[in-house]
């Protein structure tokens, strides 16, 4: 769909477009939603090679029976930096690139609601993400498992410095995500346009608003779970010390009641962006707008309540059992209406296949496939069978590879030409979501049989004459074209870097706000404050023309020609994000023979720093 | 420090052009409140949960205890046959709860001192700040006590759970006492004026917010046994 052009305005002495400021400078001082959700996505995909890395290691050294391309303590660290990375250092920033560049120019807003305490978000999930990572080129990357069950991680039993770094990282990385929930959280509340009230804002940033709030109140739970492990790692507490009468089952409980609901922060946002592609490409409003509205609301309410399903193996005897069971069957059914809901947006429409329609509709095939096996594992006693198997491992990557990583392509191709005014080559798109799709089914489907065989989850190696070894090595061949496909991606991203930027404001025929503005829209994002009458404002009979705030040739004044304000750039959120992440990485030279007195110097030190750049930040106005 | 406004990071509703649309409003937002008012109820949300996980963990811990010394009871150590008081000082913490929601009446007045522009406002807040630092005193005393009397954070399942706590709780009014020392500085600095009432409302909130969480805690691990 192309915008009907106008006869063109460009005056010869006037730009087309401001000048962006360049520079690393300028992204380190940057407060623009736009241009932070721009780091967030290259720093995401930056920790998708290096997880996708890590997990290309892990098919190599179990393709084939007693491998030796690593140590059991290295693949140790390798599946549990696997696990960490994709899920707090991709998945949720992926998301967060999204959350960051869609939510203001969805619900018609200059910026998010405290634009420098986004960027502070950024920077403490990039040197976060550093500090859990570095640690692996010393052999002293986490070993524990994403889920870091103590009292396997207390000191008693993991004495190195590895759960240290994944204790400390964790709750870095969690400040981050607090910080960007609260502020998002404020920005669809009180930012939105005239007009837009809560049943006509765009079903992306519906789910993520529901995100957020899991976030919110997920997070602090966790964050008092490392908190009560930190303790007892550095100061001698007994939370986790069963000889001292400890509860074994306190850190499962109080991660799985975060971790639960992690698994919607972490498939939400793709099934928003999912519901922002299917409609488009199939030229119909999304089907049940409010039943997709409140099955997603829901699902983050009962998110809350299934976390023991987790530890169906641990005993906690037949009332507790049931009970999970039920919940976990419950919440099946707003999400299996989410999968109803987008068939039947796709019944009857006028289906453009483009590469986002397909990663798209591949999703609403794989998710489906994970769900049906996550309903599996909901009955207590089949999960019994299935628990700690590769059952489970080709079940959650069904969800979160088939589910969230193919809901954010269908995200990276329909929105690309609005974040850089430029085309993905569909060719090349299409290429890589066939390599993506045959090789992630050839990967995982496989480990649903070698699970069903026996083979336990997180060992280093088998022996041969088990069943497992054509399964095996399917998975790693299948690896290693997802390896493939990353390639066709990355390889068409710089293609379109060398191209012109020709997109206009709304290349796909898209009915939302986002596409009324310049791809890619200027640092104030609307010219003119849209006024909402609908849902799909640029799919109304006259919305459209109305609506549409820049045709091909016109020249995009700049904020000053506007009189707009503009927040100033500044680098102190980023030196507050960094004294704070030095404070708390400070912490780990407690437990280096002799640096005690460094660490707690250097983390005072730092603490002051901290506090000191921050006054100065809240103390200097924002524009 | 450049105390003549405390900006806080807020950002526009929207860019309308101000030649354009002449009765546009700067900092217009959806549901007229400013964002850092919704930005502190999300806050307070969260904090709740970092609570309810550190008090719930107490409870699931309370009697769990496999040595002494205990928070209501005595107890003699089987080996040196040494016993310990029961732990919890319920008359003196009383005094530190009395003290601490005394804190919050004079939160109240401090509010309504800057927005009534009484003239009062330092005095309430000066208040509030003795009397949340008197509560930190209390704190202090009762954990040093506590560690004389043979509790630390190491002894037992009730020493970690108590002092982690309590502990978080007590760094949480470090950081109100730290902010409302802030709002003061500006006061004697430049006079907090009742369009300021927004900046006092919001430390207020966490204030009081505070104080709630200890009315919980005070109920919950002093007075039930
Ligand atoms: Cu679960």
């Amino acid at each position: 769909m192309a915008t009907i052009a106008m006869p063109g305005r460009v005056e010869a002495a006037a730009p087309a477009r401001p000048a962006e400021p360049t520079g690393v400078w300028s992204w380190i001082t940057t407060v623009d939603h736009k241009r932070i959700g721009t780091l967030y996505l290259f720093t995401a995909l930056f920790f998708f090679v290096v997880g996708g890395t890590e997990a290309l290691v892990i098919r190599l050294q179990l393709m084939k029976p007693n491998m030796g391309i690593v140590s059991a303590d290295m693949y140790n660290q390798l599946f549990t930096m696997h696990g960490t990375t994709m899920v707090f250092l991709v998945i949720m920033p992926l998301s967060a690139a999204f959350f960051n560049y869609l939510i203001p120019l969805q619900i018609g807003a200059r910026d998010v609601a405290f634009p420098r305490l986004n960027a502070f978000s950024y920077w403490v999930y990039a040197l976060g993400g550093v500090f859990i990572t570095a640690p692996i080129f010393l052999s002293l990357a986490p070993n524990g498992g994403w889920f870091g069950y103590a009292p396997l991680t207390t000191t008693a039993y993991s004495p190195t410095l590895n759960i240290d770094f994944w204790v400390i990282g964790l709750q870095i990385l969690g400040i981050s995500s607090l910080a960007a929930a609260f502020n998002f959280i404020t920005t669809i509340i009180n930012m939105r346009a005239p007009g837009m009230h809560l049943m006509r804002m765009p079903i992306f940033t519906w789910m993520s608003f529901v995100v957020q709030f899991l976030v919110i109140l997920a997070f602090p739970v966790i964050t008092v779970a490392l908190v009560f492990l930190l303790f007892d790692r550095f100061f001698g507490t007994n939370f986790y010390t069963i000889a001292a009468g400890a509860d074994p089952l306190l850190w499962q409980h109080l991660f799985w009641i975060f971790g639960h609901p992690e698994v919607y922060i972490l498939i939400l946002p793709a099934f928003g962006l999912v519901s922002e592609v299917l409609p488009t490409y199939s030229r119909k409003p999304l089907f049940g707008y409010p039943v997709m509205v409140y099955s997603g609301i829901l699902i983050g309410f009962l998110g809350f309540g299934v976390w023991a399903h987790h530890m169906f193996s641990v005993g906690m005897g037949p009332i507790a059992d049931s009970i999970f069971s039920l919940t976990t069957m419950l919440i099946a059914i707003p999400t299996g209406v989410k999968i109803l809901n987008w068939i039947s947006t796709m019944w009857g429409g006028q289906i453009r296949f483009t590469t986002a329609m397909l990663f798209g509709i591949a999703l609403v095939a794989l998710f489906t496939m994970g769900g049906i096996s996550g309903i599996m594992h909901s009955s207590a006693a089949a999960d019994l069978q299935q628990t700690d198997s590769y059952f489970v491992v080709a079940h959650f990557h069904y969800v979160l590879f088939g589910g969230a990583i193919f809901g954010i392509f269908a995200g990276v191709y329909h929105y690309f030409p609005k974040m850089t005014g430029r085309f993905l080559d569909e060719t090349l798109g299409k290429w890589h979501f066939w390599v993506f799709f045959v090789a992630m089914n050839l990967t995982f489907f496989p480990m649903h049989f070698s699970g069903l065989l026996g083979m336990p989850r997180r060992i280093y190696t088998y022996d041969a004459g088990q069943g497992w070894e054509l399964f095996n090595m399917m998975a790693s061949l299948g690896a290693f074209l997802q390896g493939a496909g990353m390639l066709i991606f990355f390889y068409n991203m710089w293609r379109s870097y060398r191209q012109p930027a020709t997109a206009p404001a709304d290349p796909w025929g898209a009915p939302t706000l986002e596409w009324t503005i310049p791809s890619p829209p200027p640092d104030y994002n609307f010219a003119k404050l849209p006024q909402v009458t609908s849902r799909y404002p640029l799919w109304d009979e006259k919305g459209r023309e109305a609506m549409i705030q820049h045709r091909a040739g016109d020249r995009i004044p700049s904020a000053e020609e506007l009189h707009i304000p503009m927040p100033k750039s500044t680098a102190k959120p980023f030196v507050v994000a960094l004294f704070m992440t030095c404070m708390l990485a400070s912490l780990i030279f407690l437990h280096v023979e002799g640096m005690a007195t460094v660490g707690i110097l250097a983390t005072i030190a730092f603490a002051l720093a901290m506090v000191g750049t921050l006054y100065s930040w809240l103390l200097s106005p924002l524009e | 420090m450049t105390t003549a406004t405390l900006t806080a990071d807020h950002g526009h509703t929207h860019g309308a052009g101000g030649a354009a649309t002449p009765e546009h409003q700067p900092h217009h937002t959806t549901l007229g409140l400013d964002h850092r008012k919704i930005a502190i109820w999300a806050f307070i949300g969260s904090e709740c949960m970092l609570f309810i996980s550190l008090i719930s963990t107490y409870l699931i811990y309370k009697g769990k205890s496999l040595v002494g010394p205990y928070p209501h009871e005595k107890w003699t150590d089987p080996n040196t046959g040494e016993t310990f008081n029961a732990i919890l000082n319920i008359p003196v913490t009383s005094a530190s709860t009395f003290v601490l929601l005394m804190s919050s009446l004079a939160m109240v007045l401090a509010h309504n001192a800057v927005i009534n522009r009484t003239g009062k406002a330092k005095w309430w807040l000066l208040t509030t700040i003795l009397l949340g630092t008197g509560f930190l005193g209390f704190q202090a005393y009762e954990f040093t006590s506590f560690v004389h009397e043979g509790l630390t954070i190491k002894t037992n399942l009730f020493g970690s759970s108590f002092f982690t706590l309590t502990g978080f709780h007590g760094a949480h009014v470090t950081v109100g006492v730290l902010w409302l020392c802030t709002l003061l500085a500006i006061d004697l600095k430049r006079g907090l004026k009742p369009e300021d009432g927004l900046i006092v409302d919001l430390s207020a909130l966490y204030w009081h917010f505070v104080d709630v969480v200890w009315i919980a805690i005070f109920t919950l691990v002093y007075l039930i046994p």
